[in-house]
């Protein structure tokens, strides 16, 4: 029994942790509409300032007033943030924003290691609460305690500000309706500002807690945001009360879930993610959202078939890609094929983003599903190259078949999560299945067939199979099929109206989307020799959000050219220097702030490359 | 668009060129970069080149030292005048982001643009796989340095691929030693929620059970890789009442775990052993509140009082003004060994390189090691001893230098298991 | 046989009873006007005889067949076009091509991932802008046009499947008051060469008595009254509720959003 109550107390700690951060994120996200990944670098940061501040003030009131600093500090962070790059992007696409929030965790990471070094900084533990107590016979350490009371503390305090302020009130009208707070003049600019404050204050608080209970290190970022993104939408974007719940649900799932199955660690929070959206496609307590699109945004122009110059200018193109492998060694080849390959990748995403309207954060499932496609069959069956690049398309589409069901049931951030969720459960698979798909030490030996070996070769290959995929993507696009998708997506109301079955298509499009991210994770597997579950993972599905973010959501050569950048910027800072990820973080914050609709958005709304309306 | 108030269409002329301006750079920078790699690289210069591939973003606390060591091996070198009678050693390394794909591209930079004679580095399995594979492929002697896990020389061994730390299975088998001389009886487990966790758990629990048929593992934690609720893992193992347990959870992980447990007092009464804890990139973090009584694999560098160690303690402090840690190590003896091979080869050339390496002997701070020829692992062993806290510091005591050698399988064993 | 019957028609929104067994009938080439003061309750029965909200109770049925509950898509298909009150259309398309998808759905084209969609029923999708007037504007994106132009190329839309029963939530809603016979003017034409039958929502009393045939007249959810223009402006209740709001006869209800 007093084991049972101690468990339980332990899932409420970590909870009341999670719930600090994730109630940030709620609050940024459900006013400003920014989707923030440099949330968790918020948190990292709050936690290394505290350490830091700690450490020299020392005592008792040193340490406490380091972790409010530190709160603090993190908050203005935040706002610089917000004065410097978000502010001037608020009439971007959507999700725009996420862009410059990823060029910002990159900076963080290299500036924190700069500052605070490599090792993990063991901070002092809270004066006064370094004991346990016992609860039942069992020990039970105090400062958990302060944290458990903290979480429904915090959520009186933000209940308070929200109901019994002006600022508050704004708060939850902005978050109802956007458009509507705009149109009533309220200062928007000053609303979003001080609300990433709180946001990131809250970030930096929960990071700060933490330093009596693990070391400060340069992981932190990465291993919070992920989840605090799932408590928020398990919770319901932009409700806090929902984040508490969600927060409290999967602390005590993580808690009671490792004592029934050890193994469950990687997965378990997505898996009742998973099943949350799927039960209730706005989370636990959220509403439905009223689309980001709209006032805010440009709309978007219609799309045009290439008119003569832009088929010159792409058979230009493929001319030069087909002649490079004369000028070019090994090395360039390579990394120009494996833009073609990112090329294709993010088409595919941009298929389903554009034209379908579906923000997908989990699309390298479709990439890694179609790499082990291939990867299997070289593995279990010996199969050849050939085999193995038309089962990785249909290995992927159909996983996209079977996971788009339910996401097409899905609209917005949840939809994107849900993505991310099901991307998940496919990666801890190949994580830890290790008779099947040899785990984390993945599958070597997928290299091409004796025809297909040499660089040049295997770069023909690619570019055929890539541009064909582009152009068979674009053709799909300009067709009925396509229309009826976008149609889908500007309208779902008329759109069913004018008998169009919106979900039927989605879903249809997000499997021929699978397929061809699946057939660019084949190729990659190909010129890579090996399928790892990295992949799949995480980082893969946010590289193909920025390509395509970067590139331009609204137009369709967008992601192509943000693919070559993107890649480009990537494998050049590599081997100039150690600090590429800062170099890379600034890239993207410049290239974000100087096209704000993206490269080829802005380019095109540029007098010189504007179409002459009719 | 219709909105546009004339200033702003001035404006956006300005910008426009401007914009061109910025693209056109852009394009033009990444083109050189491609067009100079192209040709670059052409004339085989005097120096030995090295193609070096670590995490160096990805753990810096591991690899920052580790490339303390081995540039300190690479002066150490060059300054006694380099290899094959006067050719100059250089290095050319690379961040592979920790993730396989990208240190196959850059592998293949290395190779195919800076005509690299040997592939070395990488710390994570699957990284050091990727490039085995890639080595083996292009036929390039690669020198594994870190990645443990025994895929890298058994199963998945190549004939291009030699690896110098002790692996998984060397290291539980060192710790297995200790925990049978331990009365403990019911033992319980806790590792990261990978295959480097997974395979030093069931090796360990072979090997412990074939010492010790009376022991018994009554429960087992897999938390996920630098995400570990280590309240409830403590509380979960305590739950289990085991008199000992085996931990493999090392980094941030492991000082979670520490703290909790400690708190909870989780490990009184309770032997522990556990994997690599006496490294001082793990150790060192927890300072004062380093787990006393632990038995631990690591390397107590200010105890070592070889010649061959303290020759190196006294360069390493000398060049960084730090102590090294177990990476600097491994660093320094990477590239000796590759030294070493070259000078046995007698050239550069891959078939004579890899020839060389089988069987060679290479002098490391921490004693003679041998390549073997039958499974291309290194005998580098690992000290072994119990924790302590002297002066608010998580120190080594009690520890002995297990050699590599003595904890490899036989060679009937290691034959079925590397395809030959 | 008519071709829209509606019996019982009711709808309660938590506490509100928007709608409450409303029933009437629209015959093929008839106008119908739908009056009542805001809040009526005017859209949600257009919402529930397309589809887009189940009924809690009532029927309704298409030339004798039950469509109640059934989805907007395939109620369409069955021959009901609409117009919305906040018109829906497709933005990032030009006029002509919204025109073009809704006739590519109405060929059932949509799964054709082939060929070219803009190549597809040009000619029919301009013909019918022609006939609403937007031709000159066919290449425009549909955007950034003006209010009014959007409800014409709604109309189109509308059209576009033909129908054989027009749902018009507010067709002239924030048009002038010259544009706004003129849309009716032609809405009246099209019924009469088509024999579509029309129920149409307007607050501009001077559309409702110009161009309907009869009216019926809703209050807080009830039909009230029925009958032709004459009758329902004579009815004494419908005045006592028009005096309320005012705006029986003047032109103070063309809301825009
Ligand atoms: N989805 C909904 N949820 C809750 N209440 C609703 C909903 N839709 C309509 N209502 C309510 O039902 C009533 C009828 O609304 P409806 O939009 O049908 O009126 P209307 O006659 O079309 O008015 P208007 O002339 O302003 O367009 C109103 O009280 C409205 O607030
Ligand atoms: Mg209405």
């Amino acid at each position: 029994m007093g084991f049972y109550l101690v468990q339980f107390l332990g899932g409420l700690a970590q909870a009341s942790s999670l719930f600090l951060v994730a109630a940030g994120l709620s609050i940024i996200f459900g006013v400003t509409r920014i989707v923030n990944f440099a949330h968790g670098s918020f948190y990292m940061l709050g936690a290394y300032l505290a350490y830091t501040l700690a450490e020299r003030m020392g005592g008792a009131v040193g340490f406490w007033s380091a972790i409010a600093l530190a709160a603090v500090a993190t908050g203005v962070v935040g706002v610089v943030m917000e004065l410097l790059v978000l502010r001037r992007l608020y009439r971007g696409p959507e999700l725009f924003q996420l862009l410059a929030t990823f060029g910002v965790v990159l900076i963080v990471q290299d500036v924190a290691l700069l500052i605070w070094g490599p090792e993990d900084l063991l901070g002092p533990r809270a004066p006064g609460l370094e004991g346990v107590v016992r609860i039942l016979g069992r020990p039970f350490p105090k400062y958990e305690l302060l944290l458990i009371a903290l979480g429904p503390i915090v959520l009186g305090l933000l209940w308070l500000l929200f109901h019994r302020t002006r600022w508050g009130t704004l708060v939850r009208a902005a978050t109802q309706d956007r458009e509507m707070t705009a149109a009533l003049g309220i200062n928007q600019t000053w609303l979003f500002t001080s609300v990433l404050f709180v946001g990131s204050l809250l970030a930096g608080l929960g990071g700060a807690l933490q330093i009596p209970r693990e070391a400060v290190n340069l992981h932190m970022d990465i291993n919070i945001v992920v989840e605090a993104f799932v408590v928020v939408v398990v919770g319901g974007m932009g409700s806090v009360g929902g984040a508490f719940l969600a927060a409290v649900l999967i602390g005590l799932i993580q808690a009671f879930g490792i004592l029934v199955f050890p193994q469950i660690t990687l997965v378990v929070v997505f898996l009742f993610m998973a099943v949350v959206l799927v039960v209730r496609p706005h989370g636990l307590m959220g509403r439905q959202q009223a689309t980001a699109r709209g006032a805010g945004h440009v709309p978007e122009a219609p799309i045009h078939a290439s008119g003569m110059m832009g088929r010159v200018a792409a058979v230009g193109l493929l001319v030069v890609l087909a002649a490079l492998p004369a000028l070019f060694g090994d090395y360039a080849l390579a990394v120009l094929t494996e833009m073609m390959i990112l090329a294709l990748f993010a088409a595919s995403l941009h298929f389903i983003m554009g034209p379908g309207g579906m923000v997908s954060f989990g699309h390298a499932a479709y990439f890694g599903l179609g790499a082990y496609g291939a990867g299997l069959l070289v593995k279990h069956l010996s199969g050849g190259m050939v085999a193995g690049l038309v089962s990785a398309p249909l290995f992927a589409g159909l996983g996209a078949l079977l996971f788009g069901w339910f996401c097409v049931r899905l609209s917005g951030v949840y939809l994107a999560m849900l993505t991310l969720a099901f991307a998940q459960i496919v990666w801890s698979i190949a994580f830890q299945w290790y008779a099947v798909t040899g785990g984390d030490n993945g599958i070597l030996g997928v290299w091409p067939d004796g025809w297909a070996s040499p660089r040049w070769a295997f770069y023909y290959l690619s570019l055929v199979l890539c541009a064909g995929g582009v152009l068979m993507l674009r053709r799909v696009i300009f067709s009925p099929f396509g229309y009826a998708l976008r149609a889908g997506r500007d309208s779902p109301l008329r759109a069913d109206a004018v008998g169009i079955d919106v979900r039927h298509l989605q879903w249809l499009a997000f499997t021929v989307a699978g397929a061809f991210a699946g057939l660019a994770g084949g190729l990659y597997a190909y010129s890579k020799g090996s399928v790892f579950p990295t992949l799949m993972a995480i980082p893969r599905s946010v590289d193909g959000l920025v390509m395509v973010l970067l590139g331009g959501v609204q137009t369709l050569t967008g992601p192509l050219v943000g693919a070559a950048v993107f890649h480009a910027l990537n494998t050049e800072m590599v081997r100039y220097t150690d600090h590429w990820r800062l170099t890379l973080g600034v890239a993207i914050v410049l290239l974000v702030v100087i096209f704000p609709q993206g490269i080829v958005g802005t380019l095109a709304r540029l007098p010189f490359f504007r179409r002459k309306e009719a | 668009m219709m909105l546009d108030s004339p200033k702003t269409r001035s404006r956006r002329t300005v910008l426009t060129h401007l914009l061109r301006g910025v693209a056109g750079i852009a394009l033009a920078t990444i083109m050189t970069g491609i067009v100079t790699e192209a040709s670059g690289g052409a004339a085989a210069a005097e120096p030995v080149r090295i193609g070096e591939i670590n995490s160096y973003t990805g753990l810096p606390a591991f690899t920052l030292p580790y490339r303390n060591g081995w540039e300190l091996a690479v002066a150490e070198i060059n300054a006694n005048g380099g290899v094959l009678g006067g050719r100059m050693l250089e290095v050319i390394s690379r961040d592979d982001g920790g993730k396989p794909d990208d240190a196959v591209r850059v592998a293949n930079e290395l190779v195919s643009n800076e005509k690299v004679d040997v592939l070395a580095g990488t710390f994570f399995s699957h990284i050091g796989l990727a490039v085995s594979d890639y080595a083996l492929r292009t036929k390039k002697l690669f020198m594994a340095a870190e990645p443990l896990t025994d895929a890298m020389t058994w199963e998945k061994g190549n004939r291009y691929t030699f690896r110098l730390r002790p692996s998984t299975y060397m290291q539980a088998a060192m710790l297995v030693e200790q925990a049978a001389a331990l009365p403990a009886k019911r033992w319980a487990t806790v590792a990261p929620n990978y295959e480097y966790g997974q395979s030093a758990v069931t090796i360990f629990k072979q090997l412990l059970k074939e010492k010790r048929p009376d022991v018994e593992f009554v429960a087992e934690q897999w938390p996920a890789q630098g995400k570990i609720d280590a309240g409830s893992t403590v509380q979960a193992l305590a739950a289990a009442e085991p008199q000992a347990i085996f931990n493999v959870t090392f980094g941030p992980d492991l000082a979670r775990l520490v703290r909790e447990g400690t708190t909870r007092g989780a490990f009184d009464g309770v032997s522990v052993v556990s994997l690599l804890t006496g490294e001082p990139e793990y150790l060192d973090p927890m300072k004062g509140e380093a787990p006393t009584g632990w038995i631990v694999t690591g390397y107590p560098w200010d105890q070592i009082d070889t010649p061959a160690h303290k020759a190196f303690l006294d360069a390493y402090q000398a060049k960084y003004g730090d102590y090294p840690r177990l990476g600097s190590i491994v660093g320094y003896t990477t590239i000796k060994s590759i030294a070493a091979a070259i000078e046995k080869a007698g050239s550069t050339e891959t078939e004579a390189m890899v020839d060389a390496m089988k069987g060679l002997k290479v002098d490391s701070p921490f004693a003679q090691i041998t390549y073997r020829a039958i499974d291309h692992q290194a005998t580098m062993g690992a000290y072994v001893g119990t924790i302590a806290v002297k002066d608010g510091k998580g120190t080594m005591i009690e520890w002995t230098y297990a050699d590599g050698a003595d904890y490899l399988p036989a060679d009937d064993v290691v034959l079925k298991r590397r395809p030959q | 046989m008519a071709v829209l019957e509606v019996s019982g028609l009711t709808k309660s929104f938590g506490g509100v009873q928007a709608v409450k067994g409303v029933g009437f009938s629209v015959e093929a080439g008839e106008l119908l006007a739908l009056v009542g003061p805001n809040g009526a309750g005017k859209t949600t029965c257009f919402n529930m005889l397309n589809g887009q909200i189940r009924p809690d109770a009532g029927d309704v049925r298409l030339a004798g067949v039950s469509i109640a509950g059934k989805s907007p898509r395939r109620i369409w298909r069955m021959g009901v076009g609409r117009t919305f009150q906040i018109t829906a259309t497709f933005g990032s398309m030009t006029v002509l091509e919204n025109i073009q998808m809704v006739l590519l759905s109405h060929h059932r084209n949509i799964h054709d991932l082939w060929t070219r969609a803009t190549r597809r029923h040009a000619d029919a999708a301009l013909a019918l802008l022609d006939r609403v007037g937007m031709a000159s504007q066919a290449s425009r994106p549909c955007g950034v046009l003006a209010y009014g132009d959007l409800k014409r190329v709604e109309l189109a839309m509308a059209l576009a499947g033909e129908p054989r029963l027009l749902l018009m939530d507010e067709p002239t809603a924030g048009m002038a008051p010259a544009e706004r016979i003129d849309l009716m003017a032609l809405t009246a034409d099209l019924v009469r060469e088509r024999g579509i039958a029309v129920l149409f929502t307007e607050h501009d009393m001077d559309v409702v008595f110009t161009h309907a045939d009869r009216i019926i007249v809703l209050n807080r959810g009830e039909l009230i009254a029925e009958g032709p223009p004459a009758a329902v402006r004579a009815n004494p209740h419908v005045q006592e509720v028009y005096l309320g709001s005012g705006s029986m006869y003047g032109h103070a209800g063309g809301k825009t959003p």
